[in-house]
Protein backbone atom coordinates (compact mmCIF):
# COMPACT_ATOMS: atom_id res chain seq x y z
CA UNK A 1 0.00 0.00 0.00
CA UNK A 2 1.31 4.04 -0.78
CA UNK A 3 2.36 4.83 2.18
CA UNK A 4 -0.38 7.89 2.89
CA UNK A 5 -1.80 8.69 6.39
CA UNK A 6 -5.87 8.06 6.32
CA UNK A 7 -6.60 12.19 5.38
CA UNK A 8 -4.23 11.97 2.52
CA UNK A 9 -6.16 8.42 0.95
CA UNK A 10 -9.73 10.30 1.93
CA UNK A 11 -8.35 13.59 -0.29
CA UNK A 12 -7.29 11.34 -3.14
CA UNK A 13 -10.39 9.56 -3.30
CA UNK A 14 -12.74 12.51 -2.91
CA UNK A 15 -10.50 14.35 -5.55
CA UNK A 16 -10.91 11.44 -8.27
CA UNK A 17 -15.04 11.69 -8.15
CA UNK A 18 -14.83 15.45 -8.77
CA UNK A 19 -15.78 15.97 -13.21
CA UNK A 20 -13.44 18.55 -15.30
CA UNK A 21 -15.55 21.47 -16.42
CA UNK A 22 -18.11 21.41 -13.53
CA UNK A 23 -18.97 23.81 -11.02
CA UNK A 24 -18.10 23.32 -6.97
CA UNK A 25 -18.86 25.00 -3.97
CA UNK A 26 -16.27 24.06 -1.46
CA UNK A 27 -15.78 25.12 2.35
CA UNK A 28 -12.36 25.55 4.26
CA UNK A 29 -10.66 22.15 5.12
CA UNK A 30 -10.43 18.93 3.34
CA UNK A 31 -12.81 19.23 0.49
CA UNK A 32 -10.82 22.65 -0.52
CA UNK A 33 -7.56 20.45 -0.99
CA UNK A 34 -9.74 17.83 -2.77
CA UNK A 35 -10.79 20.09 -4.90
CA UNK A 36 -7.84 21.88 -5.20
CA UNK A 37 -5.96 18.59 -5.75
CA UNK A 38 -8.72 17.70 -8.77
CA UNK A 39 -8.26 20.89 -10.52
CA UNK A 40 -3.99 20.39 -10.32
CA UNK A 41 -4.28 16.92 -11.82
CA UNK A 42 -7.66 15.56 -13.68
CA UNK A 43 -10.08 18.39 -13.63
CA UNK A 44 -7.92 21.72 -14.78
CA UNK A 45 -11.46 23.40 -15.79
CA UNK A 46 -13.48 22.63 -13.00
CA UNK A 47 -14.07 25.89 -10.93
CA UNK A 48 -14.45 26.56 -7.54
CA UNK A 49 -17.10 28.80 -5.70
CA UNK A 50 -17.09 29.75 -2.32
CA UNK A 51 -20.14 30.73 -0.24
CA UNK A 52 -19.64 33.97 0.54
CA UNK A 53 -19.09 35.56 -2.87
CA UNK A 54 -15.33 34.24 -4.19
CA UNK A 55 -15.47 32.48 -7.65
CA UNK A 56 -12.56 30.76 -9.62
CA UNK A 57 -9.57 32.33 -7.20
CA UNK A 58 -5.66 31.35 -8.02
CA UNK A 59 -5.52 29.87 -4.48
CA UNK A 60 -2.00 31.16 -3.17
CA UNK A 61 -3.06 28.94 0.22
CA UNK A 62 -5.70 27.44 2.05
CA UNK A 63 -8.22 30.00 2.94
CA UNK A 64 -9.65 30.42 6.65
CA UNK A 65 -12.99 31.13 6.24
CA UNK A 66 -15.11 30.39 3.15
CA UNK A 67 -15.39 35.17 3.06
CA UNK A 68 -11.67 35.30 3.28
CA UNK A 69 -9.56 37.38 0.79
CA UNK A 70 -8.19 34.28 -0.59
CA UNK A 71 -11.32 33.05 -1.80
CA UNK A 72 -11.29 35.73 -4.60
CA UNK A 73 -7.66 36.02 -5.06
CA UNK A 74 -6.79 36.50 -8.59
CA UNK A 75 -10.47 35.63 -8.96
CA UNK A 76 -12.85 36.17 -11.83
CA UNK A 77 -15.75 37.30 -9.39
CA UNK A 78 -15.96 38.57 -5.74
CA UNK A 79 -19.97 38.57 -5.89
CA UNK A 80 -22.77 38.19 -3.04
CA UNK A 81 -23.58 34.99 -0.60
CA UNK A 82 -27.48 35.39 -2.76
CA UNK A 83 -25.81 35.50 -5.63
CA UNK A 84 -23.84 31.95 -5.01
CA UNK A 85 -26.62 30.50 -3.80
CA UNK A 86 -29.27 31.49 -6.60
CA UNK A 87 -27.01 30.54 -9.27
CA UNK A 88 -26.98 26.71 -7.41
CA UNK A 89 -30.66 27.42 -7.10
CA UNK A 90 -31.48 27.76 -10.81
CA UNK A 91 -29.47 24.68 -11.50
CA UNK A 92 -26.04 25.50 -12.40
CA UNK A 93 -23.39 23.90 -9.71
CA UNK A 94 -22.80 20.41 -9.81
CA UNK A 95 -21.30 19.39 -7.02
CA UNK A 96 -20.88 20.85 -2.94
CA UNK A 97 -18.88 19.22 -0.13
CA UNK A 98 -20.72 19.21 3.30
CA UNK A 99 -20.02 17.96 7.06
CA UNK A 100 -21.49 17.40 10.07
CA UNK A 101 -21.76 15.87 13.61
CA UNK A 102 -23.80 13.21 12.40
CA UNK A 103 -25.13 11.12 9.08
CA UNK A 104 -27.66 9.21 8.91
CA UNK A 105 -28.46 5.91 5.85
CA UNK A 106 -29.93 8.69 3.72
CA UNK A 107 -27.45 11.42 3.80
CA UNK A 108 -29.18 13.52 5.86
CA UNK A 109 -26.87 16.03 8.25
CA UNK A 110 -26.81 17.45 11.67
CA UNK A 111 -24.79 20.38 12.38
CA UNK A 112 -26.65 21.94 14.31
CA UNK A 113 -26.78 20.43 17.92
CA UNK A 114 -26.42 17.07 20.07
CA UNK A 115 -28.87 16.25 22.71
CA UNK A 116 -32.81 15.41 22.30
CA UNK A 117 -34.10 18.74 24.00
CA UNK A 118 -33.89 21.76 21.18
CA UNK A 119 -34.02 24.27 24.16
CA UNK A 120 -31.47 23.18 26.31
CA UNK A 121 -28.67 21.35 23.98
CA UNK A 122 -26.15 19.07 25.06
CA UNK A 123 -23.64 20.57 22.71
CA UNK A 124 -24.96 23.91 20.67
CA UNK A 125 -23.25 23.35 17.13
CA UNK A 126 -22.68 25.97 14.36
CA UNK A 127 -25.93 25.34 12.58
CA UNK A 128 -27.05 25.37 9.32
CA UNK A 129 -25.00 28.29 7.67
CA UNK A 130 -25.11 27.70 3.87
CA UNK A 131 -25.13 23.61 4.18
CA UNK A 132 -29.13 23.08 3.94
CA UNK A 133 -28.90 25.73 0.88
CA UNK A 134 -26.24 23.92 -0.50
CA UNK A 135 -27.20 20.07 0.32
CA UNK A 136 -31.06 21.42 -1.26
CA UNK A 137 -29.68 22.98 -4.35
CA UNK A 138 -26.56 21.13 -5.84
CA UNK A 139 -26.92 18.24 -8.03
CA UNK A 140 -24.50 15.65 -6.21
CA UNK A 141 -23.40 16.29 -2.63
CA UNK A 142 -19.99 14.69 -1.37
CA UNK A 143 -19.43 14.33 2.03
CA UNK A 144 -15.86 13.91 3.72
CA UNK A 145 -15.61 12.28 7.49
CA UNK A 146 -14.31 9.92 9.71
CA UNK A 147 -16.35 6.77 10.02
CA UNK A 148 -17.28 5.95 13.40
CA UNK A 149 -20.63 4.41 15.03
CA UNK A 150 -20.84 8.25 16.50
CA UNK A 151 -21.01 9.98 13.22
CA UNK A 152 -23.15 7.34 11.37
CA UNK A 153 -26.02 7.08 13.16
CA UNK A 154 -29.54 5.48 12.62
CA UNK A 155 -31.43 8.68 14.22
CA UNK A 156 -29.83 12.26 13.92
CA UNK A 157 -30.25 14.24 16.59
CA UNK A 158 -31.46 17.17 14.62
CA UNK A 159 -31.74 17.18 10.88
CA UNK A 160 -30.11 20.22 9.44
CA UNK A 161 -29.34 19.66 6.11
CA UNK A 162 -31.43 17.35 3.62
CA UNK A 163 -30.10 14.22 2.11
CA UNK A 164 -32.35 12.28 0.99
CA UNK A 165 -35.01 12.65 3.61
CA UNK A 166 -36.79 9.23 4.38
CA UNK A 167 -36.19 7.67 1.03
CA UNK A 168 -36.72 7.69 -2.45
CA UNK A 169 -39.23 10.47 -3.48
CA UNK A 170 -39.12 12.33 -0.16
CA UNK A 171 -36.95 15.17 -2.06
CA UNK A 172 -39.20 15.83 -4.74
CA UNK A 173 -42.45 15.84 -2.61
CA UNK A 174 -40.93 18.01 -0.29
CA UNK A 175 -40.63 20.66 -3.53
CA UNK A 176 -36.29 20.29 -3.12
CA UNK A 177 -35.04 20.47 -7.07
CA UNK A 178 -35.79 16.81 -8.43
CA UNK A 179 -32.47 14.87 -9.08
CA UNK A 180 -30.23 16.31 -6.27
CA UNK A 181 -28.96 15.48 -3.34
CA UNK A 182 -26.31 12.77 -2.02
CA UNK A 183 -23.83 11.33 -4.05
CA UNK A 184 -20.95 9.82 -2.54
CA UNK A 185 -19.46 9.56 1.21
CA UNK A 186 -15.70 9.42 1.50
CA UNK A 187 -14.21 8.19 5.32
CA UNK A 188 -11.19 7.09 6.55
CA UNK A 189 -12.40 3.18 5.90
CA UNK A 190 -14.18 3.35 2.53
CA UNK A 191 -16.60 5.12 -0.11
CA UNK A 192 -20.42 4.39 -0.06
CA UNK A 193 -22.77 6.10 -2.49
CA UNK A 194 -26.48 5.23 -2.40
CA UNK A 195 -28.72 2.44 -3.57
CA UNK A 196 -31.04 3.81 -6.68
CA UNK A 197 -34.03 2.27 -5.86
CA UNK A 198 -34.26 3.23 -1.53
CA UNK A 199 -31.59 5.96 -1.42
CA UNK A 200 -30.03 4.42 1.55
CA UNK A 201 -26.30 4.78 1.99
CA UNK A 202 -24.46 1.22 0.30
CA UNK A 203 -20.83 0.53 0.63
CA UNK A 204 -19.17 0.76 -3.23
CA UNK A 205 -15.35 0.70 -2.46
CA UNK A 206 -13.39 -0.69 0.81
CA UNK A 207 -9.87 0.79 1.30
CA UNK A 208 -7.19 -1.09 1.33
CA UNK A 209 -6.45 -2.80 4.53
CA UNK A 210 -9.58 -2.41 5.63
CA UNK A 211 -12.30 -5.21 5.32
CA UNK A 212 -16.21 -4.70 5.40
CA UNK A 213 -16.37 -5.97 8.83
CA UNK A 214 -14.83 -3.07 10.02
CA UNK A 215 -17.14 -0.57 8.06
CA UNK A 216 -19.74 -2.30 9.38
CA UNK A 217 -18.61 -2.20 13.28
CA UNK A 218 -18.25 1.71 12.62
CA UNK A 219 -21.65 2.19 11.06
CA UNK A 220 -24.51 2.68 13.21
CA UNK A 221 -27.36 1.64 10.52
CA UNK A 222 -27.61 -1.26 8.25
CA UNK A 223 -25.55 -1.06 5.47
CA UNK A 224 -26.28 -2.00 2.14
CA UNK A 225 -23.44 -3.29 -0.16
CA UNK A 226 -22.71 -3.04 -4.03
CA UNK A 227 -22.77 -5.73 -6.05
CA UNK A 228 -19.54 -4.64 -7.73
CA UNK A 229 -17.97 -3.95 -4.39
CA UNK A 230 -14.42 -3.25 -4.95
CA UNK A 231 -11.00 -2.29 -3.36
CA UNK A 232 -10.46 1.63 -3.48
CA UNK A 233 -7.76 2.51 -6.21
CA UNK A 234 -4.64 3.64 -4.03
CA UNK A 235 -3.48 7.03 -4.44
CA UNK A 236 -1.36 7.61 -7.65
CA UNK A 237 1.89 8.70 -6.59
CA UNK A 238 1.78 12.03 -8.54
CA UNK A 239 -1.02 13.50 -6.86
CA UNK A 240 0.20 12.07 -3.32
CA UNK A 241 3.44 14.73 -4.55
CA UNK A 242 1.20 17.75 -5.48
CA UNK A 243 -1.26 17.19 -3.07
CA UNK A 244 1.92 17.57 -0.15
CA UNK A 245 3.99 19.94 -2.21
CA UNK A 246 1.53 22.02 -3.74
CA UNK A 247 -1.45 21.95 -2.41
CA UNK A 248 -0.80 21.82 1.49
CA UNK A 249 2.68 22.35 1.76
CA UNK A 250 2.17 23.39 5.50
CA UNK A 251 0.52 20.25 6.05
CA UNK A 252 -2.39 22.13 7.94
CA UNK A 253 -4.78 19.68 6.78
CA UNK A 254 -2.67 16.68 6.06
CA UNK A 255 -0.93 17.08 9.47
CA UNK A 256 -4.63 16.50 11.17
CA UNK A 257 -4.35 12.68 10.60
CA UNK B 1 -48.27 20.70 2.43
CA UNK B 2 -49.42 24.54 2.06
CA UNK B 3 -50.48 24.46 5.97
CA UNK B 4 -46.85 23.56 7.20
CA UNK B 5 -45.28 25.88 9.00
CA UNK B 6 -42.22 26.33 11.42
CA UNK B 7 -42.52 26.47 14.90
CA UNK B 8 -40.05 28.96 15.39
CA UNK B 9 -40.95 32.57 16.98
CA UNK B 10 -40.63 35.45 14.03
CA UNK B 11 -38.77 38.49 15.98
CA UNK B 12 -39.42 40.91 13.39
CA UNK B 13 -42.57 42.76 11.91
CA UNK B 14 -42.87 42.42 8.53
CA UNK B 15 -45.40 45.12 7.82
CA UNK B 16 -43.81 46.62 4.67
CA UNK B 17 -46.46 49.45 4.56
CA UNK B 18 -44.92 50.42 8.12
CA UNK B 19 -41.59 50.27 6.78
CA UNK B 20 -42.40 52.18 3.49
CA UNK B 21 -43.84 55.35 6.03
CA UNK B 22 -40.69 55.25 7.81
CA UNK B 23 -38.90 55.25 4.69
CA UNK B 24 -40.51 58.37 3.16
CA UNK B 25 -40.02 59.95 6.89
CA UNK B 26 -36.03 59.78 6.79
CA UNK B 27 -33.84 62.55 5.87
CA UNK B 28 -32.83 62.51 2.14
CA UNK B 29 -30.66 65.18 1.72
CA UNK B 30 -27.19 65.26 1.30
CA UNK B 31 -25.89 66.14 4.83
CA UNK B 32 -22.47 65.39 6.31
CA UNK B 33 -22.71 61.98 8.71
CA UNK B 34 -19.04 61.92 10.04
CA UNK B 35 -19.20 61.26 13.54
CA UNK B 36 -17.22 59.44 16.29
CA UNK B 37 -18.20 55.52 16.96
CA UNK B 38 -19.21 56.16 20.06
CA UNK B 39 -21.84 59.14 18.98
CA UNK B 40 -23.19 56.54 16.41
CA UNK B 41 -23.49 53.68 18.75
CA UNK B 42 -25.65 56.46 21.03
CA UNK B 43 -27.49 57.96 18.50
CA UNK B 44 -28.56 54.87 16.74
CA UNK B 45 -28.55 51.32 18.57
CA UNK B 46 -31.15 50.90 21.22
CA UNK B 47 -32.06 49.01 23.93
CA UNK B 48 -34.31 46.14 22.61
CA UNK B 49 -33.19 46.86 19.14
CA UNK B 50 -32.83 44.26 15.81
CA UNK B 51 -29.47 44.31 14.93
CA UNK B 52 -27.78 43.23 11.63
CA UNK B 53 -24.10 42.87 11.07
CA UNK B 54 -22.38 43.12 7.82
CA UNK B 55 -19.66 41.09 6.00
CA UNK B 56 -18.68 37.47 7.31
CA UNK B 57 -18.12 36.78 10.64
CA UNK B 58 -14.31 37.47 10.40
CA UNK B 59 -14.26 39.05 7.25
CA UNK B 60 -15.15 42.75 6.83
CA UNK B 61 -16.90 43.30 10.03
CA UNK B 62 -17.58 46.32 11.67
CA UNK B 63 -15.00 45.64 15.08
CA UNK B 64 -15.01 48.67 16.20
CA UNK B 65 -19.04 49.71 16.02
CA UNK B 66 -19.18 45.99 17.63
CA UNK B 67 -17.06 46.95 20.34
CA UNK B 68 -18.77 50.04 21.06
CA UNK B 69 -22.59 48.72 21.19
CA UNK B 70 -20.48 46.02 24.15
CA UNK B 71 -18.80 49.17 25.64
CA UNK B 72 -22.25 51.20 26.05
CA UNK B 73 -24.08 48.03 27.72
CA UNK B 74 -26.80 47.79 24.83
CA UNK B 75 -29.60 45.37 26.03
CA UNK B 76 -31.74 43.08 24.83
CA UNK B 77 -31.01 43.02 21.43
CA UNK B 78 -32.11 40.86 18.93
CA UNK B 79 -29.68 39.73 16.15
CA UNK B 80 -29.40 38.03 12.32
CA UNK B 81 -26.41 35.76 12.63
CA UNK B 82 -25.53 34.68 8.94
CA UNK B 83 -22.21 33.56 9.38
CA UNK B 84 -21.66 35.45 12.66
CA UNK B 85 -18.48 34.35 13.76
CA UNK B 86 -16.03 36.99 15.55
CA UNK B 87 -18.56 39.62 15.69
CA UNK B 88 -20.93 36.56 17.55
CA UNK B 89 -18.03 36.59 20.10
CA UNK B 90 -17.77 40.14 20.28
CA UNK B 91 -21.47 41.04 20.71
CA UNK B 92 -21.41 37.38 23.27
CA UNK B 93 -18.93 39.50 25.95
CA UNK B 94 -22.35 41.27 27.05
CA UNK B 95 -23.54 38.08 27.73
CA UNK B 96 -22.68 35.62 31.13
CA UNK B 97 -20.11 38.89 32.24
CA UNK B 98 -21.80 40.27 34.62
CA UNK B 99 -23.38 43.48 32.12
CA UNK B 100 -26.84 42.25 31.90
CA UNK B 101 -27.83 40.64 28.98
CA UNK B 102 -26.71 41.76 25.38
CA UNK B 103 -28.13 39.25 23.03
CA UNK B 104 -31.89 38.36 23.74
CA UNK B 105 -33.48 36.72 20.42
CA UNK B 106 -31.42 35.79 17.90
CA UNK B 107 -32.04 34.84 14.07
CA UNK B 108 -29.52 31.58 13.64
CA UNK B 109 -27.87 30.41 10.31
CA UNK B 110 -24.36 29.99 11.64
CA UNK B 111 -23.32 30.80 15.44
CA UNK B 112 -21.22 29.65 17.64
CA UNK B 113 -18.03 28.64 15.37
CA UNK B 114 -15.72 30.07 13.24
CA UNK B 115 -15.42 27.72 10.46
CA UNK B 116 -11.63 26.03 10.19
CA UNK B 117 -10.91 27.74 13.75
CA UNK B 118 -13.13 25.68 15.77
CA UNK B 119 -16.23 26.29 18.40
CA UNK B 120 -15.95 29.22 20.69
CA UNK B 121 -16.82 28.42 24.22
CA UNK B 122 -18.01 31.75 25.49
CA UNK B 123 -20.61 31.68 22.57
CA UNK B 124 -21.35 28.25 23.42
CA UNK B 125 -21.80 28.91 26.97
CA UNK B 126 -24.17 31.87 26.01
CA UNK B 127 -26.14 29.47 23.61
CA UNK B 128 -26.51 26.89 25.72
CA UNK B 129 -27.34 28.60 28.34
CA UNK B 130 -31.20 28.80 27.51
CA UNK B 131 -31.06 33.06 28.41
CA UNK B 132 -31.34 33.40 24.86
CA UNK B 133 -34.53 32.54 22.27
CA UNK B 134 -33.50 31.14 19.28
CA UNK B 135 -34.94 30.53 15.65
CA UNK B 136 -33.64 28.59 12.78
CA UNK B 137 -32.38 29.88 9.09
CA UNK B 138 -30.10 28.98 6.86
CA UNK B 139 -27.29 32.02 5.39
CA UNK B 140 -29.75 32.09 2.07
CA UNK B 141 -32.62 32.15 3.70
CA UNK B 142 -31.44 34.98 6.03
CA UNK B 143 -29.65 36.79 2.79
CA UNK B 144 -33.42 36.40 0.77
CA UNK B 145 -35.40 37.59 4.00
CA UNK B 146 -33.01 40.80 3.81
CA UNK B 147 -33.37 41.04 0.21
CA UNK B 148 -37.51 40.68 0.47
CA UNK B 149 -37.39 43.75 2.72
CA UNK B 150 -34.99 45.59 0.44
CA UNK B 151 -37.65 44.61 -1.93
CA UNK B 152 -40.52 46.30 0.10
CA UNK B 153 -42.61 43.23 -0.10
CA UNK B 154 -43.25 40.78 2.83
CA UNK B 155 -42.28 37.26 1.97
CA UNK B 156 -40.11 35.80 -0.99
CA UNK B 157 -40.36 31.88 -1.83
CA UNK B 158 -36.70 29.48 -1.98
CA UNK B 159 -36.39 25.99 -2.39
CA UNK B 160 -34.37 25.00 0.61
CA UNK B 161 -35.12 24.46 4.10
CA UNK B 162 -37.63 22.04 3.03
CA UNK B 163 -38.09 18.82 4.71
CA UNK B 164 -35.88 19.32 7.39
CA UNK B 165 -35.63 20.27 11.09
CA UNK B 166 -33.64 23.82 10.41
CA UNK B 167 -37.48 24.27 8.31
CA UNK B 168 -39.24 23.04 11.60
CA UNK B 169 -37.42 25.06 13.98
CA UNK B 170 -37.97 28.54 11.54
CA UNK B 171 -40.54 30.57 11.00
CA UNK B 172 -40.66 30.09 7.84
CA UNK B 173 -44.19 28.73 5.71
CA UNK B 174 -44.46 25.80 3.23
CA UNK B 175 -46.85 27.43 0.17
CA UNK B 176 -48.09 26.66 -3.12
CA UNK B 177 -46.33 27.87 -6.20
CA UNK B 178 -49.89 29.80 -8.00
CA UNK B 179 -48.55 29.35 -11.03
CA UNK B 180 -46.98 25.44 -10.85
CA UNK B 181 -48.71 24.19 -8.14
CA UNK B 182 -44.57 23.06 -6.93
CA UNK B 183 -44.24 23.13 -2.90
CA UNK B 184 -42.33 26.15 -2.15
CA UNK B 185 -40.92 27.65 1.33
CA UNK B 186 -41.68 30.89 2.22
CA UNK B 187 -39.37 33.33 4.39
CA UNK B 188 -40.50 36.49 5.77
CA UNK B 189 -38.96 39.88 5.20
CA UNK B 190 -36.26 41.19 7.72
CA UNK B 191 -36.23 44.44 8.28
CA UNK B 192 -33.31 45.14 11.13
CA UNK B 193 -33.80 48.04 13.21
CA UNK B 194 -30.18 48.88 12.88
CA UNK B 195 -27.53 47.64 10.95
CA UNK B 196 -23.92 48.26 11.30
CA UNK B 197 -21.29 47.45 7.75
CA UNK B 198 -17.93 48.45 7.47
CA UNK B 199 -16.76 48.86 4.10
CA UNK B 200 -13.51 50.54 1.96
CA UNK B 201 -14.82 53.82 1.36
CA UNK B 202 -17.36 56.94 1.72
CA UNK B 203 -17.91 59.96 1.42
CA UNK B 204 -19.35 62.17 4.18
CA UNK B 205 -22.91 61.92 3.02
CA UNK B 206 -22.49 57.81 2.82
CA UNK B 207 -21.93 56.63 -0.56
CA UNK B 208 -19.99 53.75 0.29
CA UNK B 209 -17.41 51.82 -2.05
CA UNK B 210 -16.88 47.93 -0.87
CA UNK B 211 -14.22 45.63 -2.59
CA UNK B 212 -14.22 42.20 -2.59
CA UNK B 213 -17.55 39.89 -2.18
CA UNK B 214 -20.85 41.61 -0.99
CA UNK B 215 -22.08 39.00 1.53
CA UNK B 216 -25.07 40.63 2.06
CA UNK B 217 -24.37 43.45 2.76
CA UNK B 218 -26.32 45.27 0.26
CA UNK B 219 -29.38 43.85 0.85
CA UNK B 220 -28.78 44.28 4.74
CA UNK B 221 -27.90 48.17 4.01
CA UNK B 222 -31.57 48.52 1.68
CA UNK B 223 -33.37 46.41 4.85
CA UNK B 224 -32.02 48.22 7.54
CA UNK B 225 -34.23 51.20 9.22
CA UNK B 226 -31.41 52.47 10.06
CA UNK B 227 -27.34 52.01 8.98
CA UNK B 228 -24.15 52.90 10.77
CA UNK B 229 -21.50 52.95 8.06
CA UNK B 230 -17.44 52.58 9.37
CA UNK B 231 -15.03 53.26 6.27
CA UNK B 232 -11.37 52.48 5.90
CA UNK B 233 -11.08 56.01 4.71
CA UNK B 234 -13.61 58.87 4.00
CA UNK B 235 -12.94 60.23 0.53
CA UNK B 236 -14.54 63.57 -1.28
CA UNK B 237 -17.74 63.25 -2.55
CA UNK B 238 -15.79 64.44 -6.03
CA UNK B 239 -13.89 61.34 -6.56
CA UNK B 240 -17.55 59.19 -5.52
CA UNK B 241 -18.63 61.74 -8.72
CA UNK B 242 -16.04 60.41 -10.94
CA UNK B 243 -17.36 56.54 -10.87
CA UNK B 244 -20.79 56.39 -9.58
CA UNK B 245 -20.41 52.74 -10.86
CA UNK B 246 -18.71 51.86 -7.85
CA UNK B 247 -20.94 52.82 -5.13
CA UNK B 248 -22.71 50.01 -3.82
CA UNK B 249 -24.81 51.90 -1.21
CA UNK B 250 -26.04 55.05 -1.56
CA UNK B 251 -26.42 57.80 0.77
CA UNK B 252 -30.02 58.20 1.82
CA UNK B 253 -29.90 54.52 3.37
CA UNK B 254 -27.18 56.03 5.78
CA UNK B 255 -27.23 57.33 8.77
CA UNK B 256 -23.73 57.62 10.15
CA UNK B 257 -20.39 57.64 8.66
CA UNK B 258 -17.83 56.71 11.15
CA UNK B 259 -14.15 56.69 9.64
CA UNK B 260 -12.33 53.84 11.26
CA UNK B 261 -8.79 52.94 9.46
CA UNK B 262 -8.12 49.44 10.23
CA UNK B 263 -12.05 48.74 11.41
CA UNK B 264 -12.51 45.69 10.75
CA UNK B 265 -9.32 43.97 12.67
CA UNK B 266 -8.92 41.07 13.76
CA UNK B 267 -10.77 40.42 10.71
CA UNK B 268 -10.00 40.34 7.17
CA UNK B 269 -10.42 43.43 4.94
CA UNK B 270 -10.01 42.35 1.23
CA UNK B 271 -6.70 44.49 -0.52
CA UNK B 272 -6.09 45.93 2.99
CA UNK B 273 -4.83 43.58 5.60
CA UNK B 274 -5.35 39.51 6.57
CA UNK B 275 -7.15 38.27 9.73
CA UNK B 276 -5.04 38.18 12.52
CA UNK B 277 -5.49 34.68 13.25
CA UNK B 278 -2.71 34.67 16.60
CA UNK B 279 -5.39 37.18 18.06
CA UNK B 280 -8.03 34.78 17.31
CA UNK B 281 -6.55 31.71 18.74
CA UNK B 282 -5.62 33.79 22.03
CA UNK B 283 -9.31 34.94 22.08
CA UNK B 284 -10.60 31.60 21.66
CA UNK B 285 -7.95 30.18 24.16
CA UNK B 286 -8.89 32.92 26.89
CA UNK B 287 -12.77 31.79 26.44
CA UNK B 288 -12.14 28.64 27.71
CA UNK B 289 -12.00 29.73 31.28
CA UNK B 290 -15.20 31.74 32.37
CA UNK B 291 -12.63 34.16 34.47
CA UNK B 292 -10.11 34.69 32.42
CA UNK B 293 -12.19 35.33 29.53
CA UNK B 294 -13.77 38.05 31.40
CA UNK B 295 -10.38 39.48 32.37
CA UNK B 296 -9.78 39.19 28.77
CA UNK B 297 -13.13 41.43 27.23
CA UNK B 298 -12.66 43.52 30.20
CA UNK B 299 -8.83 44.67 29.50
CA UNK B 300 -9.91 44.89 25.38
CA UNK B 301 -13.65 46.30 25.00
CA UNK B 302 -14.89 47.19 28.45
CA UNK B 303 -11.62 49.26 30.13
CA UNK B 304 -10.11 50.79 26.48
CA UNK B 305 -11.98 54.10 25.69
CA UNK B 306 -12.31 53.57 22.39
CA UNK B 307 -11.34 51.00 18.93
CA UNK B 308 -7.74 53.11 18.75
CA UNK B 309 -6.64 52.53 22.07
CA UNK B 310 -7.68 48.34 21.81
CA UNK B 311 -5.44 48.14 18.30
CA UNK B 312 -2.82 49.76 20.25
CA UNK B 313 -3.81 46.44 23.25
CA UNK B 314 -2.99 44.38 20.16
CA UNK B 315 0.09 45.39 18.91
CA UNK B 316 -0.88 48.51 17.03
CA UNK B 317 0.85 49.51 13.80
CA UNK B 318 3.53 46.94 13.70
CA UNK B 319 1.34 43.98 13.57
CA UNK B 320 -0.92 45.88 10.96
CA UNK B 321 2.32 46.19 9.35
CA UNK B 322 2.49 42.53 8.89
CA UNK B 323 -1.02 41.57 8.45
CA UNK B 324 -0.87 44.17 5.61
CA UNK B 325 1.62 42.46 4.08
CA UNK B 326 0.01 38.97 4.09
CA UNK B 327 -3.59 40.55 2.50
CA UNK B 328 -1.19 42.10 -0.18
CA UNK B 329 1.45 39.52 -0.75
CA UNK B 330 -0.59 36.15 0.41
CA UNK B 331 1.42 33.33 -0.96
CA UNK B 332 4.96 35.15 0.58
CA UNK B 333 6.75 33.83 3.13
CA UNK B 334 5.41 36.74 5.51
CA UNK B 335 1.84 34.64 5.52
Amino acid sequence: MTNCNPIELMICTAARHLEDGKLVVVGTGAPCAAAMLAQKTTAPNMTLMFEAGGIAPQLPRMPISVGDSRTHYRGLVATSMADIMETCQRGMVDYSFLGGAQIDAYGNLNSTMIGDDYQQPKVRLPGSGGANDLGSFCWRILVMTPHDRRRFVEKLDFMTTPGYLTGSGAREAAGLPAGTGPYKVVTNLAVLGYDDETKRMCVESVHPGTTLQQVRENTGFDLLVSESIEETPEPDIEALRILREEVDPQRLILGRA
Amino acid sequence: MSTEHGTGTLFSGMDVDALREQFRNRNKSLTDKRMSVREAVTQFVHDGDYLGSGGFGCDRIATALLHEIVRQKKQNLSFAGHTATHDWQILCAGNQTGRGQLLKRVDIAYIVGLEARGLSPHARRVAESGEVEFCEWTNYALAVRLKAAAMGVPFLPVRSMAGTDTFRHSAAKSITCPFTGQPLVAVPALSPDVAIIHVHEADCFGNCRVRGTSVADFELARAARRLIISCERIIPNDEIREDPTSTVIPFFCVDAVCEVPCGSYPGNMPYEYFSDEAHIREWLEMERDPEQHLDFVTRLIFDTSDFDEYLAVCGGRERLESLRRQELDPAGSNS
